[in-house]
């Protein structure tokens, strides 16, 4: 194992930039779409049930469908496919994160806001989304951990990460990489949401208490 | 100033319709505080948050210095109208000091100038700049916030204050503070200024006008003297408290009712210009000054009726004395303290400004023997 440890740096390497890249842009999407569905009641309940719905597809399913799709831009197999899988089921967490975080903003710190003669961008950019960060954050946290486990998945469609050693594992019946890779999962799994936990911390005013 | 017409709000709830507001006319003018009153749900909040837009009306007119708030964008009219929440509302994502320049930010103030006004707000409050510019509301208590929710509606400076029971959350000491402080600022910024209460005390000190309302009307709209000397009607008398008659204390100072400033003896005059003048003045007792005119003892007609000698030997120290500038529960409650029946009034030197007798403040409390000349006075 200690002479594959440049291998696994590789592979974890891999499994992060599928998983980064993908949250990355699911942030990019996923804030603003439950940020715009907060004006209509209607539009929430739709676009959350479209994003439910995409959660409960299991993972190979998704792959598969997506082969025939995207083989004819010659990319059925590989890092985009499994880009876009783990994009598609970041965005419940996150839409939903945000909507649940903006639509309970204190009605009191929204009629301060407007009050104080705030435009409704100047609201949002203030007040409600420095408001929702703590609870987007979340919502990110849970993306990544569900989605560094479904990424070892991708590896059967040749993206590579840390997959690739339990599916090597599996077909070779070696469980040395089978547990490699078992372990390396759960590690970086736990490493990345103690990271984002941190970043939550920093990014969420101080909740002490009273001092008089 | 700011003037009401017909201003009515009727809110469409699943219930049915509730009207909130009904067809309330009034004024306030240009650099006055009038306090809103009234039971829980009359329509107070209501009121104030039709002036700055935050709730639309449903019927009538507002007008902001002769301008008529429909044709103003109600952002422009927003940041132009200082405003209070009754929840405090401070932003928990804010440090105090971004807090209070909110406003002069969203104007484009440079920073320095913003941030230099907010440390002069909070002093003028009696928070310590340097303790509470950069905490977080949360690690403030309830009154302190209340306090950076005054001052951040005055930030910018606007000509129209609106505050939702802005001193509710403070204990009754620093609340007594805070708002001389408040009526010592107002009396050199001169803001016109409406805001709600539930505190009749705080109402009768600080307004120049009350408005009283009972179910979205406006019952009463006067002066606090003039409120309380005649309630126009049962509703507003009970409102008030039967201890109404006691609260327009607070309202008078010594200087509306002394008198007799020129009966007095100095220590070395005779007894016989002391009774004299005291038969003239129809009190028993008059004040020995000193030699430049301070109130140093009293004495009682019936000492040195048929006496002689000097004054020295009659005379007697004084209880307690009255500051001019006292008001009359102060004062009161002096004479009850000693009980005495009158006392002798000085100003801050010490000097003898009258006296000041019981008989002579329940005659100017008597709404029958009301003199114009106190109604004026504030
Ligand atoms: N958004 C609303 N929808 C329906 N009814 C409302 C709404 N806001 C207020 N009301 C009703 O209007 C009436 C006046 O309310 P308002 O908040 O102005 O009272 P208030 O005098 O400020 O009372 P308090 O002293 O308790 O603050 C109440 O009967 C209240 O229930
Ligand atoms: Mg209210």
């Amino acid at each position: 194992m200690v002479d594959n440890l440049g291998l696994i740096g590789q592979r974890t390497l891999e499994h992060v930039s599928i998983v980064g890249v993908a949250v990355g842009i699911a942030i990019l999407t996923g804030v603003p779409i439950g940020i715009a569905i907060t004006q209509s009641k209607r539009a929430a309940d739709i676009v959350l049930g479209i994003a439910s719905v995409i959660v409960t597809i299991p993972s190979v399913a998704l792959f598969g469908l997506m082969i025939p799709i995207l083989s004819t831009i010659g990319q059925g197999v590989g890092y985009l496919p499994a880009v876009i899988a783990v994009l598609l089921y970041s965005q419940l967490p996150i839409i939903r994160n945000t909507y649940v975080a903006i639509t309970n903003v204190d009605p009191a710190m929204r009629e301060a806001a407007k009050g104080l003669g705030m435009t409704t961008m100047q609201r949002l950019m203030w007040v409600e989304i420095p408001l929702a960060v703590p609870v987007v954050m979340v919502g990110v946290r849970v993306a990544v951990v569900m989605n560094i486990g479904i990424t070892a998945i991708a590896a059967y469609i040749g993206a590579g990460g840390l997959g690739t050693f339990i599916s090597r594992g599996i077909s070779q019946t070696d469980p040395r990489q089978l547990i490699t890779g078992a372990i390396a999962v759960s590690v970086l799994a736990i490493v990345s949401d103690y990271f984002l936990l941190f970043v939550q911390k920093k990014l969420t005013p101080p909740q002490s208490t009273v001092i008089d | 100033m700011i003037r009401m017409e017909n201003l009515t709000k009727i809110f469409d709830t699943p219930d049915g319709d509730i009207t909130a507001v009904n067809h309330v006319n009034m004024e306030v003018p240009a650099g006055e505080i009038c306090i809103l009153l009234g039971p829980s749900g009359c329509g107070k909040t209501t009121t104030l948050k039709m002036i700055n837009g935050l709730i639309p009306k449903s019927s009538g007119k507002i007008f902001i210095d002769g301008k008529d708030t429909d044709t103003v964008d109600p952002v422009e009219l927003r940041r132009n109208i200082g405003y209070v929440i009754q929840q405090i509302g401070l932003f928990p994502n804010m440090t105090i000091e971004d807090n209070i320049c909110v406003v002069p930010d969203l104007l484009g103030w440079e920073k320095a100038k913003s941030r230099k006004r907010a440390a002069e707000l909070l002093e003028l409050v009696n928070l310590v700049p340097s303790a509470f510019l950069k905490r977080y509301p949360k690690e403030l208590s309830g009154g302190q916030q209340q306090r950076v929710g005054v001052i951040r509606a005055l930030a910018a400076d606007p000509p129209v204050l609106l505050m939702d029971e802005p001193f509710g959350a403070i204990d009754p000491i620093n609340r007594a503070v805070i708002q001389d402080e408040f009526l010592k600022m107002q009396k050199e910024i001169k803001k016109t200024i409406m805001f709600v209460s539930h505190d009749i005390d705080e109402a009768i000190k600080m307004a120049d006008k009350i408005a009283i309302f009972k179910d979205g009307v406006l019952e009463q709209y006067s002066a606090p003297d003039d409120l309380l000397a005649s309630p126009a009607n049962d509703f507003i008398a009970s409102f008030l408290g039967q201890d109404r008659t006691l609260k327009r204390l607070s309202l008078l100072c010594v200087d509306d009712v002394k008198f007799g400033e020129e009966y007095k003896v100095h220590g070395e005059a005779d007894l016989a210009n002391a009774i004299a003048q005291m038969k003239e003045l129809g009190h028993q007792n008059i004040v020995v000054t000193g030699l430049r005119g301070r109130a140093r003892a009293f004495l009682h007609l019936n000492d040195i009726m048929g006496k002689k000698g000097v004054i020295e030997e009659y005379r007697q120290a004084l209880p307690a004395v009255a500051n001019v500038k006292e008001d009359l529960k102060t004062a009161v409650s002096t004479m009850f303290r000693h009980d005495v029946s009158w006392l002798a009034c000085v100003d801050d030197d010490g000097f003898y400004k009258g006296y000041i007798t019981q008989k002579a403040i329940s005659r100017a409390l008597s709404a029958i023997y009301r003199d114009e000349t106190l109604n004026t006075k504030r």
